[in-house]
């Protein structure tokens, strides 16, 4: 490509509009005021048009299709609020069936388009791919140029470049030594950065608030970066753990090193009783409000180096875990989601008889989440227990069965032998009871006996998350970088003010990248009371003119 | 302590529609000038003095009512919403120095008056915490927010000073009618509050057995007269009449009710606005603005984003991840009010782009602080009372 040379000498890339060394416009231009984006520097995308990588190149850093590509997602991530996603949808109902039960044929069409799972689909992750890599190149290419330019601005500027300034002012004259003492002066006040040469003055300040976009640019890239990890094995764990008060469960994620202990849980209410400011609203409510979800856990360690089941456990500490106030260790949390009141623990029975005497009381206990097989009695009695359904259902096929292993409905099925039997032996058969809450049935024959239950304990489970996210540092960096990005960019900007004397006439130029009306208050500010000729906004001027033409073609109104 | 934070939000209430009638005078009144020249219609500075005290009178509100509840009182959406107006009146008291404008007073403050009144129609008394949101993270997060969204608002009181300054009324067009539509949601606000007042006052109650969606017998309560009932209703108060037609099962009747009564009362306000003045309503405010420089309210606009943008990400994204990997083991679910807080967050930075490099400069930049305004509204209105989430407030 060739380079083109400026009247002032430099020789400039390609597709520059305005000279990188005097400023003076490259490219003839209707416009009143220059283009100063990236302060009229070439960028690749500008100028290589050509090969496969070029145009993909100059597609994705074209700042266009970049606001594309964020409307698009912000207009797709809206449709996935329409109706539920599938993780929010009530636990036991299923998707297929959920969607057009609850909303009819606009949630059909809503699940076959697998809105459902909108911001998993892959369109939706191509999307975000897309504003990705979208960011990296434009930022590219508008870094390097952007960089170069801003690095060496001379201070003498060529008329043109002036003249095609918003904020823009020239008149008859020539300043004293001291109207330029004056006005270094004040522009230092208003912590510009001054240089001169030959009489011509060039004011800066808040360069680095042009960075700004860059600096927040690389932060969400690195988030996104983040985000994406999360896909990566071992980087993210989501466990779930249900803890019975007074038990003791492994940590997963933690190699069978960290245990927990449920040692009590409770949910406590608001007093609607309670005479004070939250009585009215306590009691317009229709139930109790929860005031607190808490699990009194204490976490425990394995000692190094030994193995096996029988080590001792070292107590590392205690905490109450709450909604807001998880437990936190090697970067593991663990959370209080849910919670399961008064759930069976133990059955206590006694056997009884109206025909034998037992000669003694016989009450044994079945642990419902770790019932033992056998219970042996003083007496030579003897029971076994037979089977156990924790959460008791008959199946398709008509055959008892259990739903898992939450003893919500337990049956037992206890089989009773007298001390004259031999339950080793072959062909005994001893009498047989089916036991659950309200349950109690002779299942071959009549008994002589009756295993009554006498008592039952219950407990209280409290359901933990078990969380550990590796890819939170880079969020936090992401999003920390982003933040400090936005403030520069957002809250200084870069002002620049050139002041020139030429041929006996006096030039003065303004430039901000954002805020002028600032830049026109220091400019007046530096003008006042000195030879240096009022600065205007040509823009402003453009504005009225086009108010007159508009009000001409509108008539008479 | 409770009854004195809210005195003192009547207060403010009352000084700032003092502030909004000084902003008038300040624009409508004579210009006098003394002998030597000077402005001496010092009605604009005591515009500005009145919405500073109303400022402090609504902080004073906030404040005694944190101490007195014992928490920020941001909780639920009579409180989060009076913070929205409160947040914009600090706005406008940042940004009306830097331009000494009072247009923007007098756009602003009738703004933050509606948003007071709209958040009176809920619920105002005293509500404990639940534990999802007893944090410090709460006051961190919807105080950063609310301030955001507060400065965010100042650019779309500035978007309509520009749209009423600049378009051209006198042949029909899209924009004459998108003006006219943002008048005619006003107005219906203005009809819903004052209906929902005054009915208030009286205490009027209808009450209806009705069957609800689960076909099960259910009562509905009615606190304006009934014009749909809802699904088989049938009237037992003594007020109340039976209403022409019933809603199906699946439509929240009374909601409906209220929304129609919003909308009729909007039509007859903007109805008689628009008779009176013989010309579309933003055509009657237009001469009020003649004198306003359109460059300079666009400037505001852009700068209201320019500085609400940064906090409410920092409030509305950042702090929010933060807390919701504290209370609710992950920093993002996709829950709806998390995506319509990335929308408004997506919107803004289309903005910035548009503005920056595609020269989206004035009437553009004004429709779409307008827009911004209105995704912010429906993401605290229609996000938390009708699609379900984690952020249920109210
Ligand atoms: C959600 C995503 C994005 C956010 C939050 C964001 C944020 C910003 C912000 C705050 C600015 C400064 C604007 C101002 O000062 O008024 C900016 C500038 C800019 N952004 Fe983005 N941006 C995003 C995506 C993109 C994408 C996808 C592109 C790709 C084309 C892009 C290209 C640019 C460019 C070229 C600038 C101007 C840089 C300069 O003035 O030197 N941005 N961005």
């Amino acid at each position: 490509m060739n380079k083109v040379t400026c009247e002032c000498g430099h020789q400039n890339p390609y597709g520059t509009y305005l000279c990188e060394s005097c400023g003076k416009p490259l490219q003839e231009s209707d416009e009143k005021v220059a283009n100063m984006r990236y302060e009229g520097v070439a960028r690749r995308s500008q100028t290589y048009k050509s090969s496969i990588v070029d145009k993909i190149w100059n597609f994705f850093s074209s700042v266009k299709v970049g606001i594309w590509i964020i409307v698009l997602i912000l207009v797709t991530s809206s449709l996935g609020t329409i109706f539920p996603q599938e993780m929010y949808i009530p636990p036991g109902t299923t998707a297929t069936e959920y969607y057009q039960e609850e909303y009819g044929i606009a949630g059909q069409l809503y699940y076959d388009l697998g809105f459902h799972n909108l911001y998993s689909s892959w369109w939706y992750m191509m999307l975000i791919a897309a504003l990705g890599i979208s960011l990296v190149i434009a930022s590219l290419d508008r870094f390097v140029p952007l960089y170069r330019a801003l690095k060496k601005q001379r201070t003498t500027r060529h008329t043109a470049f002036m003249k095609k300034q918003r904020v823009f002012g020239e008149s008859e004259g020539s300043l004293t030594e001291e109207d330029r003492t004056i006005m270094k002066e004040r522009l230092k006040q208003k912590r510009y950065r001054v240089k001169e040469e030959n009489g011509n003055l060039f004011a800066e300040k808040n360069r680095f608030s042009r960075w700004g976009p860059y600096v927040n640019h690389i932060g969400l890239i690195i988030f996104l970066i983040g985000g994406m990890l999360r896909f990566f094995p071992g980087m993210y764990l989501d466990e779930y753990v249900w803890i019975r008060e007074g038990e003791r469960e492994v940590i997963s994620g933690t190699n069978g090193e960290y245990f927990v202990e449920n040692r009590e849980f409770m949910v406590e209410l608001y007093d609607d009783q309670e005479e004070d400011l939250f009585q009215e609203a306590l009691t317009r409510e229709d139930n109790p409000v929860v005031s607190n979800f808490q699990t009194s856990a204490t976490l425990y360690k394995r000692p190094e180096g030994i193995i096996g089941d029988n080590a001792e456990l070292e107590k590392v500490k205690d905490h109450d875990i709450r909604v807001n106030q998880p437990l936190t260790f090697e970067g593991i949390s663990l959370y209080q989601v849910d919670y399961r009141l008064n759930e069976l623990s133990t059955f206590t029975f006694t056997v009884e008889s109206d025909t034998v005497d037992l000669e003694e009381d016989m009450t044994f206990q079945v642990d419902l989440n770790d019932p033992a097989r056998y219970y042996e009695f003083e007496n030579g009695y003897q029971i076994e227990l037979l089977e156990y359904f924790p959460n008791f259902y008959i199946d398709n096929n008509g055959e008892p069965s259990t739903q898992n292993r939450v003893p919500d409905n337990p049956r037992i099925i206890f089989e009773l032998f007298t001390p004259d039997q031999d339950p080793e032996a072959e062909g005994t058969e001893g009498e047989l009871s089916l036991i659950g809450v309200r349950v109690n049935e002779e299942l071959n024959g009549e008994r002589d006996h009756v295993i009554r239950m006498e008592d039952v304990e219950l407990v209280d489970a409290t359901g933990l998350t078990v969380r550990r996210d590796h890819t939170l540092p880079f969020l936090i960096a992401g999003g920390a970088i982003f933040m400090v990005g936005l403030i520069q960019g957002s809250y200084w900007h870069h002002r620049r003010i050139w002041i020139q004397e030429k041929a006996g006439r006096l030039y003065v130029a303004g430039h901000a990248n954002k805020n002028w009306h600032a830049l026109k208050r220091d400019l007046s500010f530096v003008s006042e009371n000195t030879r240096l000729p009022e600065a205007a906004d040509q823009l402003d001027d453009e504005a009225e003119n086009e108010e007159e033409v508009q009000q001409k073609k509108g008539g008479n109104a | 302590m409770f009854e004195f934070s809210s005195a003192m939000l009547y207060a403010a209430f009352v000084l700032y529609l003092l502030a909004t009638i000084l902003f008038a005078v300040s624009i409508t009144g004579k210009r006098f000038k003394d002998k030597s020249g000077e402005e001496k219609n010092r009605a604009g500075i005591l515009g500005y003095a009145a919405s500073i005290a109303a400022l402090l009178s609504g902080l004073t509100y906030f404040v005694t009512r944190w101490i007195a509840v014992g928490f920020a009182p941001v909780s639920n959406m009579f409180e989060y919403m009076t913070a929205l107006g409160i947040a914009m009146s600090l706005a406008f008291a940042i940004i009306y120095p830097m331009y000494k404008n009072n247009y923007l007073g007098l756009f602003t403050m009738p703004v933050v008056m509606l948003i007071i009144a709209y958040a009176s129609m809920f619920p105002g008394e005293a509500q404990p915490l639940i534990p999802a949101l007893q944090s410090n993270w709460l006051f961190i997060h919807v105080i950063t927010t609310v301030i955001g969204q507060g400065i965010l608002s100042i650019g779309f009181a500035a978007g309509v000073l520009y749209l009423v300054r600049k378009i051209d009324f006198t042949k029909k067009s899209r924009k004459v009618k998108g003006i006219e539509f943002i008048m005619f949601s006003i107005l219906s606000l203005v009809a819903y509050v004052g209906i929902g007042i005054g009915f208030g006052a009286a205490d009027y109650t209808a009450q209806f057995n009705y069957v609800d969606e689960n076909a099960e017998e259910a009562v509905m309560d009615y606190y304006l007269p009934p014009l749909v009932g809802p699904n088989e209703g049938e009237l037992v108060s003594e007020q109340g009449f039976t209403p022409v037609i019933n809603t199906p099962a699946f439509v929240r009747s009374n909601d409906l009710n209220t929304v129609l009564w919003s909308f009729i009362g909007g039509l007859v306000l903007y109805g008689g606005i628009r008779g009176i003045g013989r010309k579309p309503v933003a055509a009657s405010l237009q001469p009020v603005v003649k004198n306003v420089n359109p460059q300079t309210v666009d400037e505001i606009s852009y700068r209201a984003i320019a500085i609400g943008f940064p906090v409410f990400t920092l409030g509305g994204l950042i702090f929010a991840m933060i807390w919701a990997q504290i209370a609710w083991t992950r920093f993002w679910g996709w829950d709806p009010k998390e995506v319509w807080a990335l929308i408004t967050f997506l919107f803004y930075a289309a903005y910035l782009h548009l503005r920056l490099s595609r020269g989206w400069h004035g009437e553009k930049s004004a429709w779409l602080c307008v827009i911004g305004f209105a995704l912010i509204m429906f993401n605290l209105v229609f996000v938390n009372l009708i699609i379900a989430g984690l952020h249920s407030y109210a």
